[in-house]
């Protein structure tokens, strides 16, 4: 279809030639080895995914409205459940910040034409696809019950259902991230632009480098998990079986090795975008700038240590255990390191309230919720009462949808204008990251109280003297889903009706927006040259669109 | 550097020059390696901690598998790895002809190494010695021995498939010696395969004592 | 070729040192040590991955970079062999 229509969308002005309009048709696109379309790519399908994650969520929200559970079975609950956590933590937020923006951006600022190694990097889209939609089909014939831990004994005993497709697809989908991991630390490594030395690069690419340093290191001993129960499920050996000699906490063992650390993989790319658009729209260096890129390392470097954090309610040793729980303390220290020095940037500041700010606001607020929520789990005692109970849900959801989610629509509001050249309408997005605000926080809040009097996760029948905290929250899921879907539908408005970007619409500095927006195919036409990335004026200067009519501020 | 480069085929468009092509290939290859050790190194945890929990069944298994054999592979493994050296060596020369001679060295005993594999694996099938239905083990600590010959099977069983994939890119290799694809300022192709199949060896290095020789 | 010849020599010593390492790591489990069986097949096998690494891979004289990268590919699986076994080696501890 883009094949006949396109040429006659162009205007008839002759337009300037970028990565967009280089090449129409379809097979320009499944073919393509620009880093930047392989970017638009991940987009389009990682958004397919958010959606059906979402649906499955909608689905579980809806059942949850009463406490007798009258929507679905209890079977389809849990498949629903599943469904809703494989999606949304291997095909939505692990590649969502590096797969789309980091694809983009990481080598535009560090002043590179491409990453590294090209094909790879589209082969690692193709494994996405490959894995995604063996899942999905996986889903379409019966569905997984297992939760997304696929915890031994039951997912290789027990379960009934696609345990196998399923991690098969999980499998493969891992492949596509060390892929684009080890294309990252390569780019970051070798591709610099002369005069771009480490302590010179932008915040941004030192989070994308730790977080490739956990994609590298942890994928494969989930890959080896998924194989090792797969194995167990076809020949019926023993290894998580206790019957048989085995030990279904080593499964825990090896799952959370890699599942804990990816929670980092989440988060680490998120700070990289809430450092840059802080700095952006305060209009000053990140105060501690060696401080928040050491950090993004020591927390992929602590990640690896912490799992057993998971497993303190199993028969894991409470000498473990105990240890586990200082190291999870210690985790704490850099993810504070962050929000002090954010917050110490913010303080008088001269901030301008666009919309990638506000998203900054709401990730510091949320994550640091979602963070201090994790030390009451990885005391011993408060995790006895609280394992497996709402409140572990209502934690990581403030640190994967309030933290990464928000610096992922913060990041895509940020560049977006980069990406496509164009802007998107300024008052509607502030509208929906208030909306998305206020319902994450409705749906999410009243779980922290229900895991607290004791409402297990995973139960969708439950006593009615919960229902009006498991109301609201489904409430604030509706009013969460009304949120997501206004930036989808401003996002493709301003692909057509959206006013011109201009190469950078922020003021911002940093190589990316030096260059026209939409790049070119390779991204320089000159030779770069590296000054400081974070080279803005003084304070009292007045941004341009507090300059009474500008661009940007419609409201 | 640069002078070369720009007017070196190899070159891709988004380099400066070789050398960072080369190093940039180099430093991926050794990225890659390192997932290919936590790969095999969470197989090998697991078999530390069944091992730990199952000392008897685990031994007894390791006294099913064949020795001789084992060694025999060992070195027909270590003697590859050696022949490929000499490629990596003949590729930094610019020598064609070195490197597909070598190259198929390096293939012949690695096809040695599968068939003395396969010898070993037939014998396992025909004793009952394979974990799931056709397992008929009837003597002391079956759960454990079969739970040994499950890691047995699936850590040499993707060694050996690991080995595999090292074949067809040996045999890439040998097609573009034969164009006369290598020179002296471009063979990173043969020296990152080199790389991939000594990591191969050496994580027999470790399979063969762990399998074959602890406790036997 | 003088270099040529130079390197020859020294990847066949190398191949040679395997072949000895192979022998009396085989050798040495027809002897049973206790509790030493598996430290000194471990050591061993350490050592023949390290001259694979350092001679074959050519570690030996390349970029520190490198040497970081295969570093903390054993160093996590040190973390993930450690912590694991840490948790098995101290329950019975508790009883």
């Amino acid at each position: 279809m883009s094949e006949s229509t396109a040429p006659i969308a162009r205007p008839p002005a002759p337009t300037r030639e970028h990565y967009l309009n280089v090449k129409y048709g379809i097979k320009s696109w499944l073919l393509t080895v620009d880093h930047k379309r392989i970017a638009i790519l991940y987009l389009i399908s990682i958004t397919a995914f958010f959606f059906i994650g979402g649906a499955a969520a909608v689905l579980i929200r809806l059942d949850l409205a009463t406490p007798a559970g009258d929507l679905v079975s209890s079977e389809t609950y849990n498949k629903l459940f599943t469904i809703h956590g494989i999606i949304m933590v291997f095909f939505f937020l692990i590649p969502s910040i590096p797969a789309v923006l980091g694809n983009f951006l990481v080598p535009i600022m560090i002043g590179a034409k491409d990453l590294a190694f090209p094909k790879l990097n589209l082969l690692s889209w193709y494994l996405y696809m490959i894995g995604g939609s063996f899942t999905l089909w996986a889903m379409i014939a019966g569905g997984v019950d297992t939760g997304w831990t696929f915890y031994a004994p039951y997912s290789t005993t027990y379960a009934n259902t696609h345990v196998i497709a399923t991690a098969l697809g999980i499998f493969v989908t891992g492949f596509s991230s060390i892929l684009t991991g080890l294309n990252f630390m390569v780019t970051i490594h070798m591709m610099r632009a002369p005069g771009m030395t480490w302590l010179k690069m932008p915040l941004f690419i030192w989070a994308q480098y730790a977080t490739s340093i956990i994609m590298i290191l942890g994928t494969p001993v989930l890959a080896i998990t998924i194989v090792l129960i797969a194995i167990e499920r076809l020949l019926g050996v023993g290894i998580f079986d206790p019957a048989l000699g085995g030990d279904p906490v080593l499964f825990q063992h090896l799952f959370w090795f890699y599942s804990h650390p990816a929670v980092y993989i989440m988060i680490l790319p998120s700070m990289g975008v809430i450092s840059e658009v802080i700095s952006a729209f305060c209009r000053r260096a990140v105060f501690g700038y060696k401080f928040i890129a050491f950090s993004s390392l020591a927390i992929a470097l602590l990640g690896f240590l912490v799992w057993g954090h998971h497993m303190f309610v199993s028969s894991q040793s409470p000498y473990a255990g105990m240890v586990f729980s200082l190291l999870s303390f210690l985790i704490a220290v850099p993810s504070a390191i962050k929000v002090f020095n954010w917050t110490a940037t913010l303080y008088k500041a001269s901030i301008s309230y666009q919309t990638p700010i506000l998203y900054a606001f709401g990730f510091i607020g949320l994550f640091t919720i979602g963070g201090l929520t994790g030390l009451f789990l990885a005391t011993l005692a408060i995790d006895v009462h609280v394992h497996d109970t709402y409140f572990v849900v209502a934690h990581f959801h403030y640190i994967m949808v309030g933290g990464a989610i928000m610096g992922f629509l913060g990041g895509l509001h940020y560049w977006w204008p980069k990406m496509v050249g164009k802007l998107y309408p300024e008052a509607w997005a502030r509208f929906s990251a208030l909306v998305i605000f206020v319902g994450f926080n409705l749906t999410f809040f009243p779980q922290f109280l229900l895991g607290y009097l004791g409402m297990p996760r995973r139960y969708h029948v439950y006593d009615p003297e919960f229902q009006v905290l498991h109301v609201l929250s489904s409430a604030g899921a509706s009013i969460l889903g009304i949120g997501y879907l206004i930036p989808m539908v401003y996002f493709l408005w301003s692909l057509r009706y959206g006013k011109d970007a201009g190469p950078n619409p922020w003021d911002a500095k940093g190589l990316e927006w030096t260059i026209p927006s939409p790049p070119t195919t390779f991204n320089f036409e000159e030779p770069v040259t590296v000054g400081d990335v974070y080279d803005y004026p003084t304070e009292d200067e007045t941004p341009p669109w507090k300059q009474g009519s500008s661009e940007g501020a419609h409201v | 550097m640069s002078e070369i480069g720009e007017h070196h085929g190899a070159l891709a468009h988004h380099f400066e020059d070789l050398e960072q092509q080369r190093q940039s290939a180099d430093l991926g290859m050794w990225i890659f390696l390192a997932t290919e050790i936590m790969f095999f190194g969470a197989l090998f945890a697991a078999y530390a901690v069944c091992r730990w929990m199952n000392p008897a069944g685990f031994s007894t298994g390791t006294s099913l598998l064949d020795v001789p054999l084992g060694t025999v592979n060992t070195a027909v493994l270590i003697g590859s790895s050696l022949t490929m050296v000499w490629a990596v060596q003949a590729g930094h020369r610019g020598d064609s002809r070195s490197i597909i001679r070598n190259l198929v060295g390096t293939l012949l005993l690695g096809s040695v190494f599968l068939v003395i594999k396969a010898l070993e694996y037939s014998h396992k099938f025909h004793d009952g010695l394979v974990p799931g239905s056709l397992f008929t083990y009837g003597g002391e600590q079956a759960a454990g021995v079969e739970m040994f010959l499950c890691f047995y099977f699936v850590m040499t069983g993707l060694h050996a498939l690991h080995m595999v994939i090292g074949f067809g890119l040996l045999v890439w290799l040998i097609l573009l010696a034969r164009r006369g694809r290598f020179t002296k300022e471009y063979s990173n192709p043969v020296e990152g395969v080199g790389l991939y199949w000594h990591f191969v060896d050496i994580v027999w290095i470790f399979l063969f004592p762990m399998l074959y020789l602890l406790e036997h | 070729m003088d270099e040529t010849t130079n390197y020859r020599a020294q990847s066949v010593r190398i191949f040679l040192a395997l072949m000895v390492l192979t022998a009396v790591t085989v050798a040495v489990s027809y002897v049973n040590l206790g509790a030493l069986n598996l430290p000194v097949a471990l050591l061993i096998a350490c050592t023949k991955a390290g001259l694979v690494l350092v001679y074959f891979m050519h570690l030996k004289g390349n970029l520190r970079l490198l040497w970081i990268v295969a570093g903390s590919g054993f160093l996590f699986l040190a973390i993930l062999i450690t912590l694991t076994l840490s948790d098995y080696f101290t329950r019975q501890a508790v009883g």
